[in-house]
């Protein structure tokens, strides 16, 4: 149990820790200073909820580890982040598409968190939601604004979501550690959490002009730890400094 | 006995009253309703607080600046962060909102304003310096997490707005 609840918190922390990642990268690249400083925010607001699972996974865990061994020492196939997740920042069509998938998805996960009979995972997600409500709205009016604006950004967003769209499916695959999670009452029931999703992104889709794509196949793995060839450049440099002076701290 | 506890905490609480946001310092972190309860035996004094956003980095220099004023004041103290109830914007004081609008930061609505303001477009949020509510959103997202960016449409003076959470 100790350790099935261990493995969930790293599925709950990951996602966030690897997009929040991605998102860093655009510190002082945003297409403006706004949109710039919004997406490193939003950044940050991952990076604090990620620390919240990862101090209580190593606590949970009780093996002496801290948030940071957790976050910064394992190997690629133990990071259980989806593989939309880890998807490079091509455009910023590409950077809102992989928002809008991630925070619909996240906006309704935590709502039943929120509701978890585990009570430190209840906290985080009533903490968190707060703050993913802001960004779940951030990321929905750039799809209708750039689908609901020229021909070129029209047509970019909805190359973008065509893109997201099969990669979307893995946030809903359920693993056998969110199955006994799930029974126990501590973890989310991904089906329900999959309806709120599609009446979220699919009332955004309309309104922003653009096409539902009929896609019905997906992207899997990550949450099994094969990833795409994107996360381990992004360890390389998430994990730089743990790696060259081990113990480090700030 | 009761009166002695009652002198301590009252000491306590003044030292606490010395320890500030660095992000917005003229608030302290009484004014900024984040100190959840203090427990006090004898020398041993615990704070329990709670962060205003998730990855707000003014957390843990705000745990090291009350640890280090109850330390200098001869306390042995201990902080704690606890998330649950999550913090939330009606705790900022009104003696704490009152400066942080001389600060030049707007106070947060109740939650009903703030999403008429940040998401309907609603002219409601007070430009700090000209008080005029002809202002505009400039993104939701600011200089810290905790804040969005406004401009005011009559005097053009630009300003944080503190979001409702």
């Amino acid at each position: 149990m100790k350790e099935q609840l261990h493995q969930y918190l790293l599925l709950l922390a990951d996602n966030p820790l690897i997009l929040g990642h991605r998102l860093s990268e655009l510190c002082g690249h945003g297409p403006n200073l706004e949109t710039d400083i919004a997406l490193t925010n939003i950044s940050l607001d991952l990076f604090g909820q990620v620390r919240n699972y990862l101090q209580y996974a190593a606590e949970v865990q009780s093996e002496g580890k801290t948030e940071d061994d957790l976050a910064f020492l394992r190997y690629e196939h133990e990071y259980r982040n989806v593989v939309l997740a880890e998807q490079p920042n091509r455009d910023f069509a590409w950077v809102i598409a992989r928002q809008f998938f991630f925070d619909a998805y996240h906006l309704s996960l935590l709502e039943q968190l929120g509701n978890s009979n585990d009570t430190q995972i209840a906290a985080i997600a009533n903490k968190s939601i707060k703050e993913v409500k802001y960004h779940h709205h951030f990321s929905s009016e750039w799809v209708k604004r750039l689908g609901d604006g020229t021909v070129e950004s029209h047509q970019k967003m909805q190359d973008a979501i065509n893109h997201f769209w099969p990669y979307a499916g893995e946030l809903f695959e359920e693993t056998n550690i969110e199955k006994e999670m799930k029974e126990l009452g501590i973890g989310a029931d991904l089906k329900l959490v999959q309806t709120n999703f599609k009446a979220f992104t699919n009332d955004v889709i309309l309104q922003a002009n653009l096409k539902i794509p009929e896609i019905n196949w997906a992207h899997s793995g990550g949450k099994k730890g094969v990833h795409s060839e994107h996360l381990g450049f992004i360890l390389a440099e998430l994990q730089y400094m743990q790696r060259a002076y081990p113990n480090m701290a700030w | 006995m009761v009166t002695m506890i009652n002198q301590t905490e009252t000491v306590v609480r003044e030292i606490l009253s010395t320890v500030t946001d660095p992000e917005i310092p003229v608030l302290t972190i009484e004014d900024m309703g984040i100190i959840r309860e203090i427990n006090i035996h004898g020398k041993s004094v615990k704070v329990i607080i709670t962060p205003t956003y998730s990855g707000c980095p003014a957390m843990d220099h705000i745990a090291t600046d009350i640890k280090t004023a109850l330390k200098n004041a001869g306390y042995e103290p201990e902080v704690i962060s606890i998330l649950s109830p999550p913090w939330s914007s009606l705790w900022i004081s009104e003696n704490g909102r009152k400066k942080m609008e001389a600060y030049g930061i707007a106070a947060p609505l109740d939650a009903t304003a703030d999403k008429k303001a940040l998401i309907g477009g609603q002219k409601i949020v007070k430009c700090t310096r000209c008080s005029s509510t002809n202002t505009r959103l400039i993104s939701q997202f600011g200089s810290t997490a905790c804040k969005a960016l406004f401009q005011c449409n009559d005097c053009l003076e630009p300003f944080d707005y503190f979001k409702c959470i």
